[in-house]
């Protein structure tokens, strides 16, 4: 990015396009096809020359490096964990979105476009979800074909669930384990290509840096976990499918191991980050239960099609609760407040997720926690239990006033749709969800924002790509539940497979990148020295003490809610934590075997830095929008409140040394086809 | 609560290990396994010495990273969990509690707790696929009906995470669970039937080559499997193998 640009932007303030995300032209439906047919392609026999560098192997990873390696390219793949079916996309539970029209609801590729765009809260861009949404049906026609074992009904045929913020059933799914299912036939194409030596795997190896040659990426410096060994890749194209950054709030449903360094490494040496703020805080997880705790547990969203979410109505009961002399289950009806199906009856307990998570917030804030932290809800399964035990009992021809059968039948229902949430759940907290209703509480899952990329998945760095989570393109400020998983799939299986051929059709006779150019000798160099850095550091502090306080900050001050004065004194905070990191972590071990605490500290250092950017971005864009809830810019009712004249734009940040100096630049979003509503469930 | 921890130290491949005790004081029982040695691995850090070094990840039970043999049994005491979902509440103040890492001749150790099972990718890169490009000019999903029962079944075989539980617990360190759930998911499967006999060739021939044993049918693997995948699935295994042989 030219520093011209942004000076033009402090010049003309909002309201001038100033980052070109290369949409192509024509009617809205039309453009992918269109693109497709237009972009230059790379021949077969050329596609041998040239190599290309995919990091991460989750979903957009995966099926991004097996599909790379069937056109013909030379793929290398990298993932930290030991091997790439762990990647995290491998937890997400409830299912998949496509817009089949397979139950003949009314679903079609315009409503599942609009949902998406909607549910983001009109700050996604336009192109780019409608082609999402136009490629979702062949995912699903691919998976098949691969061997995933979706749910079925008895005559054979996709069974489909409904998810929040949508009024069809359009979610595939594998009982809570989708995104396992899809992982795992993600892995199967690349090991059939892995097989073949088409691809390269390199487990156990994390991506340190990115080398740019020319104004061009052109491979990466890497850091083998086992051993220590740090290597230079080369490659004709690198692309990011690193996942989110959820883990800058420490506690978050992602795995331990997720990060935000190669967004970051990639960002400091051009990439813009987008919208860093954007975050989801998912409604259903297990809540905190103590100063130990390392991760959270999400409970998927598909429990919202037949769990009811309640707070007691009375603040005198949820004292007895708290203090164990009431049971939930002995409440009455009329005692108990169905908050979500109160406020929005429409959408009921199906509301989005940021939806479903202010509401949460709103109850326990007033007092109505039923847990000992006071921040936990009910999500309650009985209602579901009797409904389905008393069509069962009517199928069977069985008694259906029997409360005790219709009870056992109803449980067995439930346990084939959600058994392995509901074990999940009993293992953790040690309570029988199919007895007493579950205790849930709103934690961070997924982060909207990312790398910048243009309509071709190109960051702002010439032949990087960033795809998947990674990215920022598809959600805006908020993501419907069962759209991750596709928006990873389509990317990697049906998106950037074709577009990175437009570029790369001008690398056919540049041959070999040469790895002992002065570029990669810089980049290794600076990486060796930030390790020596880091282990020279003679502090007392561990790198998890400086994680867990940088959670804190995120959590209190940039998380559910935000206010001007919390984000502001956040920015200070975080720029003297990481101040106090530099001068006080201590790690222990060496660089030439497996370390942890080493690798750990090289991921906390670059979230200390992502951290400030957030919570500038936070403070900068003063809008309630999606799951950026600004507590000054909001109805009377407590709901969000956008202001589109001033923010339908995408902030896309430039690195300028320390974060709080980072530049911003804007994309403005332009809505061809839809018109921009107030969001509303009601 | 307070507890004696004998665990496994192991610096690299290379040199030997041994086990080394470590009391751990103050153990909440709704910690879960892995954030008890979270918490002794805090102290070990703050002393200045190297941490034990285990395998995790994404700590819900379902990624396969974790791994430990605890007390003898793979992922610990309690049934049909990964040691990230085993609670302190299943152990009693004052128990000694050994841990090791799951230990097979193709399972080598790496460091301490952790182990290289790259095996068992190079067992599914041998044939654990449907060779179809991932173009997307495959035929509608519903064309392909698949009666309920195999398709759960398939999917019952198909959650296997590929942890190593079933190597470690057996006393051959036979990897026969883990490669029969993978065939048996494909063989459930119309999708898979085309290419059912080679795969079963090359992955059983895959699993020799990297040194499990043979299995003798004592079951430990389908009572120690995390996610409950059935003996059911080595019958599968074993028709499908004999139907292959006989062919080729």
């Amino acid at each position: 990015m030219k520093k011209n640009n942004s000076k033009k932007i402090k010049k003309n303030g909002n309201g001038k396009n100033l980052m070109d995300s290369n949409i192509p032209k024509g009617p809205l439906s039309q453009k992918w096809t269109l693109h497709k047919s237009k972009i230059n392609l790379v021949s077969p026999s050329n596609k041998r020359l040239i190599d290309i560098i995919v990091v991460g192997t989750g979903l957009a990873g995966a099926s991004a490096s097996a599909t790379l390696a069937e056109l013909g390219y030379n793929v290398k793949t990298f993932c930290f964990q030991d091997s790439p079916r762990r990647a995290h996309s491998i937890a997400a539970q409830g299912g998949i979105n496509a817009s089949k029209n397979y139950q003949g609801d009314g679903d079609s590729t315009h409503r599942l476009f609009y949902d998406t765009i909607k549910g983001g809260d009109y700050r996604s861009r336009e192109a780019n979800v409608y082609r999402l949404a136009e490629v979702s049906g062949n995912i699903i026609d691919q998976c098949v074909a691969q061997g995933v074992p979706f749910a079925r009904d008895y005559g054979g045929l996709l069974d489909n669930r409904s998810f929040g913020g949508v009024l069809v059933s359009r979610t595939f799914y594998a009982k809570g384990q989708t995104g396992q299912q899809l992982l795992l036939g993600a892995y199967s194409a690349m090991n059939r290509q892995i097989g073949r030596g088409k691809i390269t795997m390199y487990n156990r190896h994390e991506m340190m840096d990115v080398v740019i040659k020319d104004g061009k990426a052109r491979g990466i410096i890497s850091r083998n976990l086992i051993n220590g060994e740090i290597q230079r890749h080369g490659a004709h194209a690198v692309v990011l499918a690193t996942g989110g950054y959820g883990n800058v709030f420490f506690l978050s449903t992602n795995a331990m191991g997720s990060n935000v360094s190669a967004g970051w490494k990639i960002h400091k040496k051009g990439a813009l980050f987008a919208n860093p703020c954007f975050t989801q805080i998912h409604p259903t997880c297990i809540p905190v239960s103590g100063e130990h705790q390392s991760k959270l547990t999400l409970m998927s969203e598909s429990l919202r099609n037949d769990g009811r979410i309640w707070v007691p109505k009375k603040i005198e009961d949820v004292k007895l609760i708290r203090e164990g002399k009431l049971s939930p289950t002995d409440l009455n009806e009329k005692d108990r407040d169905y908050y979500l199906e109160r406020r929005y009856p429409a959408f009921g307990n199906l509301v989005p997720r940021d939806v479903a998570s202010r509401a949460a917030k709103e109850r326990c804030d007033a007092g109505y926690g039923v847990n000992s932290t006071g921040e936990a809800v009910y999500l309650d399964f009985s209602a579901a239990i009797n409904r389905y035990g008393k069509e069962e009992a009517h199928v069977k021809g069985l008694d259906e006033n029997d409360a005790d059968l219709v009870k056992k039948l109803g449980q067995e229902i439930v346990r084939s749709k959600y058994g392995n949430l509901f074990q999940m759940y009993e293992k953790i907290v040690d309570q029988n969800p199919y007895e007493m209703p579950m205790m849930i509480y709103p934690a961070v899952h997924y982060t909207m924002g990312g790398v910048w990329v243009d309509y071709n998945l190109m960051t702002s760095i010439k032949g990087c790509y960033a795809i998947g989570e990674a990215n920022f393109s598809d959600h805006g400020a908020n993501r419907l539940g069962a759209s991750a998983l596709m928006q990873g799939l389509a990317d990697g299986y049906f998106v950037l497979p074709y577009t990175i051929g437009d570029y790369l059709t001008n690398d056919i006779r540049t041959g070999k990148i040469d790895i002992s150019a002065p570029e990669f000798e810089k980049a290794e160099n600076q990486v060796k020295s930030q390790i020596n850095k880091l282990l020279k550091n003679k502090g007392q502090n561990s790198v998890d003490y400086y994680h867990k306080k940088l959670g804190k900050i995120m959590w209190d001050k940039c998380g559910m809610s935000r206010n001007e004065k919390d984000l502001k004194s956040a920015i200070n905070e975080i720029k003297r934590l990481r101040e106090d990191f530099h001068k006080n972590v201590f790690v222990p071990g060496n660089d030439k075997e497996y370390n942890e605490e080493l690798a750990k500290a090289g991921r906390v250092s670059d979230f200390l830095e992502l951290g400030e950017l957030f919570a500038k971005d936070a403070l900068e864009r003063n809008e309630s929008c999606g799951g950026h809830f600004r507590e000054e810019f909001q109805t009377p009712e407590g709901e969000a409140l956008r202001n589109d004249k001033n923010f339908t734009f995408v902030s896309a940040w430039e690195y300028n040394g320390e974060p709080s100096n980072a530049i911003m630049h804007k994309e403005n979003l332009n809505y061809q086809e839809i018109e921009v509503k107030t969001r509303s469930y009601k | 609560m307070n507890l004696i921890l004998k665990i496994w130290r192991q610096p690299n491949s290379k040199s030997k290990g041994k086990m080394v005790t470590y009391p751990v004081e103050n153990v909440s029982p709704d910690m879960s396994f892995l954030e008890m040695i979270d918490m002794l691995n805090e102290k070990i850090i703050l002393k200045g010495e190297d941490p034990v070094a285990f395998d995790h990840d994404c700590r819900e039970g379902i990624c396969g990273m974790c791994s430990m043999f605890i007390n003898g049994q793979a992922h610990g005491p309690d049934r049909l969990v990964t040691t990230c979902q085993l609670h302190m509440r299943k152990f009693r103040d004052g128990d000694t509690i050994i841990v090791e890492p799951f230990r097979a001749n193709a399972f080598p150790v790496i460091k301490d707790l952790i182990v290289d099972r790259s095996s068992f990718d190079r067992i599914q890169q041998a044939g654990g696929f449907i060779s179809i490009n991932t173009s997307g000019n495959t035929q509608d999903a519903n064309a392909i009906p698949i009666e309920k029962d195999d398709a759960d079944k398939a999917f019952d075989a198909a959650t296997c995470i590929g942890c190593g539980a079933c190597v470690a617990s057996c006393k051959n360190a036979s990897a026969m669970l883990f490669v029969s759930a993978k065939v048996s998911q494909y063989s459930l499967l119309p999708q898979g039937k085309v290419e059912a006999t080679d795969r079963v060739l090359n992955m059983v021939n895959q699993m020799d080559e990297e040194g499990f044993g043979n299995c003798t049918n004592t079951g430990a693997c389908e009572v120690e499997c995390p996610k409950g995948i059935s003996l059911e699935n080595i019958a599968r295994l074993n028709r499908e193998f004999l139907i292959s042989k006989v062919k080729t």
